[in-house]
């Protein structure tokens, strides 16, 4: 025990003697946070549009106006032929032109009534989709106006219930997302080159005829680095609650708890890739590009899952970072109790257990 | 001056060559981004999971929920007794909608008598929440026209205002999700191998002492900085082919512009990317302070750039921040040729600012390298 407590000391001495990694590694999250927090939205809002209108009549003005007033749409210039369509997608940043044919206001009386066209800028259909959604309801709402359509008309009326996030904030979706980001890849940065470093400068010699056993020198090393991932789970647990409004809806200590156990799972990957891997840089090139990729894109922070094809939704699973998401959105966003993520936490402690037991298996101790 | 350049950059490339990770590095990863994630990304809001509460049951309702069905947009995977039943399947993420059938409904709406339904959807992702409450309340109320056209209820038919809203989709006719992707993903990829591996170098240098010895030496920093970037040059030409080959082979993804303007154009970004890891490397003092700094601002660069996310949803300060960033640049000029088939002569904004970004971080990489620490 002894010498477990002398090695976590000494492996707190190498942190605390770094000071520029300290530093970084504590104000790395809070500026990642309040970023990604502030700039990644999936919304679509303020879009400029263009108009092309051969009528100019009180409908059509009608109708720009509905979508110029609401908060979607902004408006931009008066296009006055077709040829200038393409210039505004290429050369200006339009995400919708609005097209009226001839005579638009005396025709809407017409059985065979007119057309509107919707031309959306379709190489973001993210976007395009939902601006031209967006705009049709408009558009629809304004013709319910302009026909005086009684309510009571309607035989159904639906009544619509938002659940969970009725002013539909954006940041309810993200930052469990940019939560489950941010701390897998810097927890596993920061031990993936902790026993490579070790192997690299040649004091991995020295631990090694050392009568402690790989066990206890994996733990000694993930030590130091929990308590600074404590110290960045609570700013970031800051940071998203006050500034960025995300509410903790269920139990704060239920958060904590899933949190710091997927701290535990990073930080054991991290571990893992530094016993893989003889170079510095090839543990660091592993856990910061190798791991990047697959978990922002297959996390469900950004992209959802149910749309991916299910091959990679299954391969999705091995993402400690998927699970995380999951149970955070529904702890904080949804407020529901410890039942509703208790596949999620046994499965992050399956992870952590079977990583950490890979790691001791491939410690070698004799040098190659 | 050449003379040392060349004896440089054969050191730099055999270093490279001789690390048996990088190479491999180099091609794989390209290869499996390009194979792989393409297919991830398809933000479109089909198959809603609806749980439906009918507490009715009549034929109405029925054909209600088979008109629900046939539209494509939800799929009906449960019939709850109760709303709070309907509910717990919402809370497990096994629905994300539900809707509950009022007792009469059937016999109302036959009767021309108004009647409530209650929409009641998971809000976490808010445009998906939203959309898809839009979508249901459309076919509702089409379902509600439909009904008192039959029952010949006055006042059914909108009077007048024929509107037909026809959506048309330019430069994407099918809303083909790969085709926004693709250019975001070989940039991204681009990013990776030119700013990881510079960023690394010469901090690898450091660490390893053999920066000293170089420091002794009489070569210039111009060309010790330069020595070091041709080969990432190289390098990340190599994976932006790979990448393209493999976007053209795979997805058949070709452009609709000219193939060398995409190629001027990252040249010209990873000259600049690149420049930006040498300095991030003058400064850092280990390699994982390295890496550090530059994953941050590649996230950073990658999020707020309009890589996936509009430029315009960002509130106003980060709108201005993204010209800061050279992956504003890129991203819209790749998906510019690509797409749009826009030319070189469209493009002098871009182009310049690109230019700017790589003087300015690859000039910032030679002053900044201190032969005296």
């Amino acid at each position: 025990m002894k010498q477990f407590a002398a090695f976590v000391k000494k492996e707190f001495r190498h942190i605390l003697r770094d000071h520029w990694t300290m530093i970084i590694l504590l104000v790395l999250p809070i500026l990642m946070v309040i970023l990604f927090g502030y700039g990644i939205s999936t919304e679509v809002k303020n879009t400029r549009f263009a108009v092309l209108d051969p009528s100019r009549d009180v409908v059509t003005q009608g109708i720009v106006n509905k979508l110029a007033t609401s908060e979607y749409f902004i408006l931009g210039d008066y296009l006055t032929s077709e040829s200038q369509i393409e210039q505004c997608f290429t050369h200006s940043n339009y995400g919708l032109v609005l097209v009226f044919g001839n005579r638009f206001g005396e025709q809407i009386m017409d059985p065979d009534g007119v057309q509107i066209q919707l031309i959306a800028d379709g190489s973001d259909p993210n976007t395009a989709s939902i601006l031209t959604t967006y705009a049709s309801s408009l558009i629809s709402l304004y013709a319910k106006e302009l026909s005086k359509e009684d309510e009571k008309a309607l035989l159904i009326s639906p009544q619509v219930k938002l659940l969970f996030n009725p002013s539909m904030k954006n940041s309810f979706n993200t930052v469990p997302g940019i939560m489950g980001v941010i701390i897998i890849l810097i927890c596993a940065l920061m031990t993936s080159v902790s026993l490579t470093r070790e192997k690299e400068h040649g004091t991995m010699e020295v631990l090694l005829v050392s009568p402690m056993r790989p066990f206890l020198i994996i733990f000694s090393k993930m030590i130091p680095y929990f308590c600074i991932s404590l110290v960045n789970l609570s700013t970031i647990l800051l940071l998203s609650h006050y500034m960025l409004g995300v509410p903790i809806v269920g139990s704060f200590g239920l958060v904590v708890l899933i949190s710091l156990i997927y701290i535990f799972v990073s930080l054991a990957l991290g571990l893992f890739i530094s016993t893989v891997a003889e170079k510095q840089i090839v543990a660091l090139l592993i856990s910061g590009a190798g791991l990047m990729l697959p978990v922002v894109y297959l996390s469900g922070m950004m992209f959802p899952l149910e749309s991916m094809p299910v091959a990679l939704q299954w391969f999705a699973n091995i993402i400690p970072a998927k699970w995380f998401i999951i149970a955070m959105r529904n702890v904080m966003i949804k407020g529901l109790g410890i039942t509703s993520v208790l596949r999620e936490i046994i499965i992050l402690v399956g992870m952590g257990s079977l990583i950490v037991f890979a790691s001791i298996k491939r410690f070698k101790i004799r040098l190659e | 001056m050449n003379v040392m350049l060349r004896y440089l950059l054969e050191k730099e490339i055999k270093q490279f060559v001789r690390n048996s990770f990088l190479p491999k590095m180099v091609v794989m990863l390209p290869l499996m981004a390009m194979l792989i994630f393409p297919l991830i990304a398809n933000f479109e809001i089909k198959n809603i999971n609806l749980c439906v509460v009918d507490h009715d049951r009549s034929i109405q309702s029925q054909k209600l929920i088979q008109k629900i069905q046939s539209s494509g947009y939800f799929r009906i995977t449960d019939v709850a007794e109760s709303y709070q039943r309907a509910m717990l399947q919402v809370e497990s993420n096994n629905s994300d909608m539900l809707l509950e059938i009022p007792v009469a409904f059937g016999k109302d709406i036959e009767q021309g008598t108004s009647t409530n339904v209650l929409i009641a959807a998971n809000a976490v992702n808010g445009v998906k929440g939203g959309l898809g409450s839009s979508y249901l309340t459309a076919i509702l109320q089409n379902f509600s026209v439909d009904i008192a056209t039959k029952i010949q209820l006055p006042k059914a038919m909108p009077q007048g205002a024929g509107f037909s809203i026809i959506p048309r989709f330019w430069f994407n006719p099918t809303l083909n999700y790969k085709m926004f992707m693709i250019p975001a993903l070989m940039i991204m990829v681009l990013a990776i191998v030119s700013g990881f591996l510079p960023a690394m170098n010469i901090v690898g240098e450091k660490e390893s002492g053999t920066i000293e010895q170089m420091n002794v030496t009489p070569v210039g920093r111009f060309q010790f900085i330069l020595a070091k970037l041709i080969p990432y040059w190289l390098v990340g030409f190599i994976a932006l082919s790979i990448a393209v080959l493999v976007s053209r082979w795979v997805y058949g993804f070709k452009p609709q512009g000219s193939i060398v303007t995409v190629y001027l154009f990252a040249s010209m970004f990873m000259l600049a990317f690149s420049g930006f890891g040498l300095v991030i490397s003058n400064y850092a003092k280990t390699m994982q302070q390295a890496i550090f700094m530059i994953l941050f601002f590649l996230l950073t660069f990658i999020f707020l750039s309009g890589f996936y996310t509009p430029i315009n949803n960002m509130p106003q300060w980060g709108q201005v921040l993204s010209n800061f960033s050279p992956f504003k640049f890129i991203i819209q000029s790749v998906r510019l040729v690509y797409l749009k088939g826009c030319g070189f002569a469209d493009m002098l904004p871009q182009f310049f600012a690109l230019c700017g970004f790589a003087v300015f971080f690859n000039g910032w990489a030679v002053l900044s390298y201190r032969k005296k620490s």
